[in-house]
């Protein structure tokens, strides 16, 4: 029978690394579609994997057996992807001018690896891709994460609340803020394909 | 008829609205909401195309071979810190009352030749002062954190992920000094250090980043109940105890 979470961890808890490398098995593939989710980006995703399960080793004391580990390391992996964010845009504003920053502003669909074309990726060629990541730029960092968990993780209102540290009632307002500013940047381009 | 808000109908695409029947009618019935809908859906469903590079079976693994290298030790001289905080506070509580019992037991049914009771008391204001001695730093350390909150002064968003971290550290002390000083009858430590733990939940459970207006509200709650002044002249208080046992 395959162990759960809960037990793997209290083993990692006593050091034992094995336990560890399970939990890191089990969660490695999920935590990367949330930090490219988050970030749009691969290698950033990469290195938010990485970073998650460095952090989450380190503070395994401190995490609460009662709580779900997924729910934990969701939260650890948002934080890193929000430092990863911030970096980049204080690096983007230092490496450049205000002209530059702006023409710099990452794709996540453009810097995809290429791969066999599908009827979303081909509906989403050229300026509607290029929008969509735009519009997904504009929103702020708690707009994105609860949008992001919400929309492509499906997680439910009360566990994004809990990732996000926060209220149930403003993890829905996020989410909500987050459909009304896409909807209002996306709507011009989708109004011609009923 | 009243149309379904946005909010609502956002709800319903994720299937996390309270009435699920009456907005499915709603939009059955009213042409306006079920194309304010459809634009919706064509929009979300838009942005669900993203694609995300796909990892293969073996990309925990991958993950493994490039973090086990990194992994500090876990199990150090001291094994018992691999334990969670909240067992550490558990064993060290038992520490103490186990100091205490003995230190009574010791008192009690030691064979003295001289001076029986002089040396029990003298055991049990030991235990005191080392009880004194850690709620005085306790009391510093959470002062510290709620101070740091308080005289932040940030332009945009703050980050307290630090401060939260450390305020689920106190959380975990704060029980066991708060159940001793209920124990020990000290009803006026115990009300501050109840009211402190309650500030210190809330900020654990507050946003990591705060908004300079969550920020003025945690402010303005912090000098609403005085909590700073509470634990200053509760902390002066422990310090005098502390020297009159000495």
């Amino acid at each position: 029978m395959e162990l759960t979470d809960s037990a793997f961890v209290t083993k990692a808890r006593l050091g034992d690394a094995d336990a560890f490398r399970a939990l890191v098995e089990r969660h490695s593939r999920p935590l990367f579609r949330l930090a490219f989710r988050m970030t749009g980006n691969q290698q950033d995703a990469e290195d938010v994997v990485q970073e998650s399960f460095l952090r989450a080793w380190r503070q395994l004391g401190r995490f609460d057996e009662r709580a779900s580990f997924g729910t934990w390391l969701y939260r650890i992996a948002t934080n890193c992807s929000l430092d990863v964010m911030r970096s980049r845009k204080r690096r983007s504003r230092q490496d450049a001018g205000p002209e530059g920053a702006a023409a710099e502003v990452e794709d996540p669909v453009l810097s995809l690896p290429s791969g066999d074309p599908t009827p979303e990726r081909a509906a989403l060629s050229g300026e509607v891709r290029g929008q969509v990541a735009e519009a997904m730029n504009e929103l702020s960092a708690s707009e994105r994460t609860a949008f992001v968990l919400r929309h492509f993780e499906g997680m439910r209102i009360d566990d994004i609340s809990r990732v996000l540290g926060c209220q149930p009632g403003a993890a829905k307002h996020s989410v909500f803020r987050a459909v009304q500013k896409l909807r209002r940047a996306l709507e011009p381009l989708t109004s011609g394909a009923r | 008829m009243n149309h379904l808000s946005e909010e609502q109908l956002i709800l319903h695409y994720y299937g996390e609205e309270e009435d699920a029947g009456a907005a499915e009618q709603h939009l059955g019935e009213c042409e306006e909401c079920r194309a304010l809908y459809g634009s919706l859906q064509r929009v979300l469903n838009v942005v669900d195309s993203l694609p995300v590079p796909e990892c293969g079976a073996e990309y925990g693994e991958q993950v493994w071979k490039r973090i086990e290298h990194r992994l500090p030790a876990r199990r150090g001289a001291f094994w018992v810190w691999a334990w969670p905080a909240r067992w550490r506070w558990a064993a060290a509580g038992a520490a103490f009352a186990a100091f205490l019992v003995a230190a009574f037991v010791a008192g009690r049914f030691y064979p003295h030749p001289r001076q029986p009771a002089q040396l029990a008391v003298a055991d049990t204001q030991a235990g005191e002062r080392i009880l004194l001695v850690a709620v005085g730093d306790y009391l510093e350390r959470s002062q510290m954190v709620l101070i740091e909150l308080a005289n932040a002064s940030p332009k945009g968003l703050l980050d307290i992920s630090a401060e939260q971290e450390r305020a689920v550290d106190l959380v975990s002390e704060n029980r066991l000094y708060r159940q001793t000083a209920a124990h020990t009858g000290d009803a006026v430590v115990a009300s501050v250090l109840d009211e402190l733990e309650r500030v210190l939940l809330d900020i654990t459970h507050a946003p990591s980043r705060l908004s300079p207006g969550e920020l003025e509200k945690l402010r303005q709650r912090l000098e609403a109940e005085g909590i700073l002044f509470k634990i200053r002249v509760l902390g002066s208080n422990v310090r005098n105890q502390e020297g009159q046992k000495l």
